[in-house]
């Protein structure tokens, strides 16, 4: 934290605004399911705020993510609007998968985004060839696969490890431990250190705390650097926590994790909290700006929501469409 | 013409649409400096480099799964998949990702990859180096599929799959790879969705792809001797599949016999003899019949395998009760 001073406010604004966006979006998608205007369910971040801010800080429109099944963060992080990310919760046309993909696969592939994934750890291949692919025409771009500790029960993720560190791909592997791999424990389901499971690649693996949007911006700007110039790959595994159940109607959790850890969580490391007193104590800001800027967000994220509501579906001729890409030979 | 094995045809077919675009690649289990063990890439790395011709580690879902990342953001791989068996262990990759990343996003991505791969029972090679699982793949909407049948086929639809901008997986018949044929000096392609009438005929329509096609035509010959007129259909891309030349041939003849290497049941011969039903019904002469290969994993003994699949003897001999109304 020490590196971050008062000539770095507008970019640790820049990392509350983005992350007061996401705890936003999640909440009035919440929202929309528990008023069930929104068809299927959706999985949430809110909690997970500062691992994607923190870490798509340090990457360019044209750098690569891919995301999960809990990946409204990684989009809205890597700088997506809220208009076609709502329309695409609601399946509408202005959806940006013209409401094929909804809340599992998001895709933004003007900034970068190629996708969330609703199969646990499946993106982890996407990550790796769109860094092998970076490498092969020359280009600069960087990668970071998100995943989260479910995704390490996965066996494509050790293979396409291996290959990254094989090839010295411009790959970073994010690992969100959030803790649960849907209902159950990841103490239950990952054996051993979980950060040697890289390493046994030969691939630097980092620890850093999850809920620190501060620290992980720091490590994630010297990783994404080294990436760039032909150090990579990277393994980082964030300790995090996900406010939510599973999903939106895995309300009664008690069975699997206690109502005092989920306090603890909220009230004593809240990731938008913790960047908030870090910049109010040392008097950059105060909670009235800070204030405005949550008002000014849930403004634009009404606005977004009932645009979405009130926007058409996609005409039935769209079935048919996007099967199989037009060809340009 | 020029007369090459299938093996030269594809090693050609690769090199030129490596020289004629800089995004295609190669990758594989030792598709480099071993070439394969079917020696069919041979030649490709001294001329291309480990740049474009990759020796990947023994992941096949991890490098399938890479390719579909490269795919995504600008580059075209085409990956060597060893035995068409080991497609089981790839099918999230090209299923749940390649197949669908189109569709998922509304047209905003594209997956322009080939997976080439082989099938074909008869080498001694048992249960898990012998399937052939188009249907699989053919089964799930995004992908498409090609079955050549002569190396002239098979240079002809590959160059179209490396130039198609969407997922196509490529089944070779692994005993073909020896077997020479004509092929052009010049340039050529085959268009997908294009059934090939070999052998024109009046009594029955054979239809069939990959190695089938030779059993058919071998087939076709004998009933020749015994007065009965077949038509011989190269199906060539299960998907997309060529219904209306299929239709009209059977318009024409009354009658058809779907030869296939896969399984029977739930199989192309299954998909195909429906799709027949249903726009052909009422010029039939007899029932549609399905000829694929034995319900039962691929025996190892010899004498048991060579009972698994359709062969000519077989073909003519259906043909026969057909024609004859000796099935009724």
């Amino acid at each position: 934290m020490a590196t971050f001073n008062q000539s770095d406010l507008p970019r640790l604004l820049r990392m509350y605004r983005r992350m007061v966006k996401i705890r936003v979006f999640e909440d009035n998608a919440n929202e929309l399911y528990l008023s069930a205007k929104m068809p299927g369910l959706t999985h949430m971040y809110s909690g997970q705020e500062a691992v994607a801010v923190g870490l798509c800080e340090s990457l360019k429109s044209s750098d690569h993510i891919t995301s999960t099944h809990r990946g409204h963060g990684h989009c809205i992080a890597k700088g997506a609007q809220l208009k076609p990310m709502f329309c695409e919760l609601l399946g509408k046309a202005e959806g940006y998968c013209r409401g094929k993909g909804g809340s599992m696969h998001i895709a933004d592939q003007d900034n970068g985004n190629l996708g969330a994934n609703a199969i646990v750890g499946g993106s982890a291949g996407i990550a790796t060839g769109a860094a092998f692919s970076a490498k092969f025409r020359g280009s600069d771009q960087v990668t970071v696969c998100f995943f989260g500790d479910g995704a390490l029960g996965q066996g494509l993720l050790y293979e396409v490890m291996n290959m990254a560190a094989l090839w010295s791909l411009p790959v970073i592997y994010a690992c969100e431990n959030n803790h649960y791999g849907e209902y159950t424990h990841v103490s239950e389901m990952a054996a051993g250190d979980l950060k040697a499971r890289a390493e046994a690649f030969g691939i630097e693996a980092h620890t850093v705390d999850g809920q620190d949007v501060m620290a992980v911006c720091q490590l994630g700007e010297s990783l994404v650097a080294r990436t760039r110039k032909g150090g990579g790959p990277f393994f980082i595994l964030l300790d995090t926590y996900r406010y939510h159940g599973h999903h939106v109607g895995d309300v009664n959790r008690a069975y699997y994790r206690s109502k005092d850890e989920e306090k603890h969580w909220k009230n004593e490391r809240d990731p938008i909290i913790k960047l908030a007193e870090h910049m109010i104590s040392n008097k950059w800001t105060t909670q009235t700006q800070l204030d405005a800027v949550a008002s000014e967000i849930k403004a634009e994220a009404k606005a977004a929501v009932d645009y979405a509501i009130s926007a058409p579906y996609p005409s039935g001729d769209e079935v048919g469409m996007h099967v199989y890409a037009a060809m340009q030979n | 013409m020029k007369q090459i094995t299938w093996s030269h045809a594809v090693n050609e077919a690769i090199a030129e649409e490596m020289r004629r675009d800089d995004m295609v690649f190669l990758l594989g289990e030792d598709v480099a400096e071993a070439g394969t063990p079917f020696k069919v890439l041979s030649g490709l790395v001294e001329e291309f480099g480990v740049k474009r011709v990759v020796d990947t580690p023994i992941s096949e879902a991890g490098f399938v799964g890479l390719a579909v990342g490269a795919a995504m953001t600008g580059a075209r791989p085409i990956v060597d998949l060893m035995f068409g068996d080991f497609i089981f262990l790839t099918l999230d990759q090209i299923a749940n990702q390649a197949a669908k990343q189109c569709y998922m996003s509304g047209g905003k991505l594209k997956v322009p990859m080939v997976v080439r791969t082989n099938m074909g029972a008869t080498r001694r090679s048992a249960a898990q180096h012998s399937q052939s699982l188009h249907t699989l793949v053919a089964h799930i909407p995004g992908l498409k599929v090609a079955l050549p049948s002569t190396p002239y086929e098979a240079k002809g639809l590959l160059k179209t799959a490396i130039r198609d901008d969407n997922p196509v997986v490529v089944f070779e018949d692994k005993l073909s790879y020896q077997m020479k044929g004509e092929v052009p000096e010049e340039e050529y392609t085959i268009p997908f969705g294009s059934a090939n009438i070999l052998r024109p005929g009046n009594d029955i329509s054979l239809i069939a792809a990959s190695s089938m096609v030779q059993v058919c035509e071998t087939a076709a010959a004998q009933l020749e001797a015994l007065g009965i007129s077949a038509e011989v259909i190269d199906i060539r891309t299960v998907v997309p599949l060529d219904e209306d030349t299929l239709v009209a041939s059977v318009k024409k003849t009354g009658r058809a016999i779907i030869v296939d290497e896969g399984h029977q049941s739930y199989g192309i011969t299954s998909e195909i003899a429906a799709r027949l039903g249903e726009k052909a019904f009422y010029y039939l002469d007899a029932p549609l019949t399905r000829m694929g290969a034995m319900d039962v994993p691929v025996p190892f003994s010899p004498v048991l395998e060579d009972l698994t699949v359709p062969t000519a003897d077989g073909v003519t001999a259906k043909a026969v009760d057909l024609v004859s109304g000796a099935a009724r």
